[in-house]
C-alpha cells in the first residue's frame, strides 16, 4: 500500500491549540511523524524587557493559564537570586500552597480531557464538576480563579487567616474523598485501561535521551522532580513522594497524575499544619542590580525554566522561558510513530502540551534559497508595516502600543 | 477481569440530585469574598500621584486632574485593557483604590469601555 502524508491541524489537533503535524501514514499506522510550532507566537520575552520587573510578573502568569503560578514563581525566584533576597518563610510556604492547589487544578483538568479525548464524557464532566472546588478555593485565597497574581518579588500579596485555613482543610477532605474514586476508575475501569494501556510508548531511555520532564518522565520509570532535586519555596520542610510508574504510556501517564493529586492534597495539608508565623514579603527595591540567574520550578506540566539578566535598571534586560512543553515535545513523534493515527490526538494530549506557552521565536526561511533571516525589533515591525501596505493597509502612522 | 461501567452507580445517582450548574444570567453567578473584580476610585483621598499609572502592567488607568483650582483629580480606567490584578490598588500611597466584587463588565460599545471610576 502506498504510504500517504497527511496534516493534522494546526486547528486544534489535540486540544484547543494551535500546532501542526505532519504525519507518514502506512495504511493505520504512522510511519513518521513531524511537529511544526509557531502558530501563537506572542513575543512575550521581548515584551518584559520594556516593563518593570514588577509589570512583567502580571505578563508572565499569563504565559500560560494553567500554571500561571509556575510562570510567576519561577521568574520571582530568579529575579530574587539575582537581587540577594530572601524571601520569608511564610511566604515561601503560601507559594507553595498555591503551587499545590495549582497541580491540583491542572491534573484534574488533564483527567478531564484525557476523558474528553477517549470519547468517556462522563469522566469528563464530573472531574470537571469537581475541579470547580480547587478553582473557588483559589479564588477565595487569591481573588481570582486562574491567574491569582499571589507573587510578587519579595513574597507574596495575599495573607491567610485561620478561617481560610479551616476552609482549605474542608475542601481537601472532600477533593480527596472525589479523587480516590477516580483513582478506583482510572485503575479498575477497563474501558480505560484498555483504549490507554500500550498507546504513546516512551521507553525509559528514550525519555532520558529526548529530555522529556514531569509526569512524561516519571510514567517512563524515572524519578526526577525539581521539588525533590533541586528544591524551593518550602518544599525541602515537606514529607511527600514522587510518584513514579513503569507503564511508560498513555495509561501509566494517567496514573502518575492521579497519585500525584493525592500526594499535593498531603503537602497542602502539612503546610497550613504548620506555617510559620510572621511577615508575607520583605520589601525589594525597583532597580535590581546587574547579574543574571537561572531558575527551575516543578509546575504541573513538569520542569519550568525562566533565565533573567539585568543590568542595574527597573527594566530587565532579557528575559527566558523554557516551558515543559517544549521539553516533551522532542518524544511526541517517538511517541505517535509505529502507532494507529486513531491514537494520536490522546498520545498528544497526554503530554498535556500548552502549545502558546512553548511558541517562542520566529525563525524566517526562504524556503527557494534556504536562505535564513532575522529581523530585529525596527526590522520587524517594518516588514509587517510592508506586508499590510501591499494589501491595501496603511499602518506606517500607527503609534506603537508600548513606549520605552 | 476488572469490569466496565465503573461510574454507572454515580451517574444514576445524578437522575435525582439537582444539577451542579446554574442558570446563569438568570440566576447570580457567586464570587467569592475578595474577589479582584472592577476598581473603585476614592476621589477624596487621591493626591494625584500617578504612581498607579506608572505600576499598571497594561496602561490602563489613567489619573486626570479636573479642576483647575483645587487638586480633584478623576481615574478613568479602559476596561479592554486592565487586567485586574490588583497592582495600583497595592501601590496606591492613599488607598485611594479598591478591587470590588463586580466581574459583570462587558459592553457592546467599546467607546464605554473606557470608564470614569
Ligand atoms: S496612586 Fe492613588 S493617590 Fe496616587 S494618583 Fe493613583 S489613585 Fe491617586
Ligand atoms: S488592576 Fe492592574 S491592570 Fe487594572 S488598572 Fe490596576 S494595575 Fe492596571
Amino acid at each position: 500500500m502506498a504510504k500517504m502524508m497527511i496534516p493534522l491541524g494546526p486547528q486544534h489537533p489535540a486540544l484547543e491549540e494551535p500546532e501542526s503535524f505532519s504525519l507518514l501514514l502506512d495504511g493505520e499506522r504512522i510511519a513518521a511523524a513531524t511537529v511544526a510550532l509557531g502558530y501563537n507566537h506572542r513575543g512575550m520575552e521581548k515584551a518584559c524587557e520594556s516593563r518593570t520587573y514588577i509589570q512583567d510578573i502580571y505578563l508572565l502568569e499569563r504565559i500560560c493559564g494553567i500554571c500561571s503560578h509556575s510562570h510567576s514563581s519561577s521568574y520571582v525566584q530568579a529575579v530574587e537570586a539575582i537581587a540577594g533576597i530572601e524571601i520569608p518563610k511564610r511566604a515561601a510556604y503560601l507559594r507553595t500552597l498555591i503551587g499545590e492547589l495549582e497541580r491540583v487544578h491542572s491534573h484534574l483538568l488533564w483527567l478531564g480531557i484525557a476523558g474528553h479525548e477517549i470519547g468517556f464524557q462522563t469522566l469528563f464532566m464530573f472531574v470537571w464538576r469537581d475541579r470547580e472546588l480547587v478553582m473557588d478555593l483559589l479564588e477565595r485565597l487569591t481573588g481570582n480563579r486562574v491567574n491569582y497574581g499571589m507573587n510578587t518579588i519579595g513574597g507574596v500579596r495575599r495573607d491567610i487567616d485561620s478561617t481560610q485555613t479551616e476552609e482549605v482543610l474542608k475542601a481537601l477532605d472532600i477533593l480527596e474523598a472525589r479523587t480516590s474514586y477516580y483513582i478506583k476508575v482510572c485503575t479498575e475501569e477497563q474501558s480505560i485501561i484498555g483504549r490507554l494501556a500500550g498507546v504513546g510508548k516512551l521507553p525509559r531511555e528514550d525519555a532520558l535521551r529526548l529530555g522529556a520532564v514531569g509526569p512524561v518522565l516519571r510514567a517512563s520509570g524515572v524519578r526526577r522532580d525539581m521539588r525533590k532535586d533541586d528544591p524551593y519555596d518550602a518544599y525541602s520542610e515537606l514529607d511527600f513522594n514522587v510518584i513514579t510508574d513503569d507503564h511508560a504510556d498513555v495509561l501509566g501517564r494517567t496514573v502518575v497524575r492521579v497519585f500525584e493529586i493525592m500526594e499535593s492534597y498531603k503537602i497542602c495539608r502539612q503546610v497550613v499544619r504548620n506555617m510559620p508565623d510572621g511577615p508575607i514579603a520583605v520589601k525589594v527595591p525597583a532597580k535590581i542590580p546587574t547579574g543574571e540567574a537561572f531558575s527551575r520550578y516543578e509546575a504541573p506540566r513538569g520542569e519550568d525554566i525562566h533565565y533573567v539578566r539585568s543590568n542595574g535598571t527597573d527594566r530587565p534586560e532579557r528575559v527566558k522561558v523554557r516551558a515543559p512543553t517544549l521539553a516533551n515535545l522532542a518524544s511526541i513523534t517517538n511517541m505517535i510513530e509505529g502507532g494507529y493515527l486513531a491514537d494520536v490526538p490522546i498520545v498528544i494530549a497526554a503530554i498535556d502540551p500548552c502549545f502558546s506557552c512553548t511558541d517562542r521565536m520566529i525563525r524566517v526561511q526562504d524556503s527557494r534559497s534556504g536562505r535564513e533571516d532575522r529581523y530585529d525589533w525596527a526590522g520587524l515591525r517594518q516588514y509587517s508595516i510592508d506586508w499590510y501596505k501591499k494589501r491595501g493597509v496603511d499602518l506606517s502612522q500607527t503609534k506603537a502600543a508600548w513606549k520605552d | 477481569m476488572k469490569g466496565t461501567g465503573k461510574m454507572i452507580p454515580l451517574m444514576l445517582r445524578m437522575l435525582v440530585k439537582k444539577p451542579d450548574t446554574i442558570l446563569y444570567p438568570a440566576q447570580k453567578a457567586h464570587v467569592e469574598e475578595h474577589f479582584r473584580g472592577a476598581l473603585k476610585f476614592d476621589q477624596a483621598l487621591c493626591i494625584g500621584c500617578k504612581l498607579c499609572m506608572r505600576v499598571c502592567p497594561s496602561a490602563a488607568i489613567e489619573i486626570e486632574r479636573v479642576s483647575e483650582t483645587e487638586k480633584v483629580f478623576q481615574a478613568y480606567v479602559r476596561m479592554d485593557r486592565c487586567i485586574f490584578c490588583g497592582q495600583c490598588v497595592d501601590t496606591c500611597p492613599k488607598k485611594a483604590l479598591e478591587n470590588t466584587e463586580n466581574f459583570e463588565l462587558a459592553s457592546t460599545d467599546k467607546e464605554s469601555l473606557r470608564k470614569a471610576i
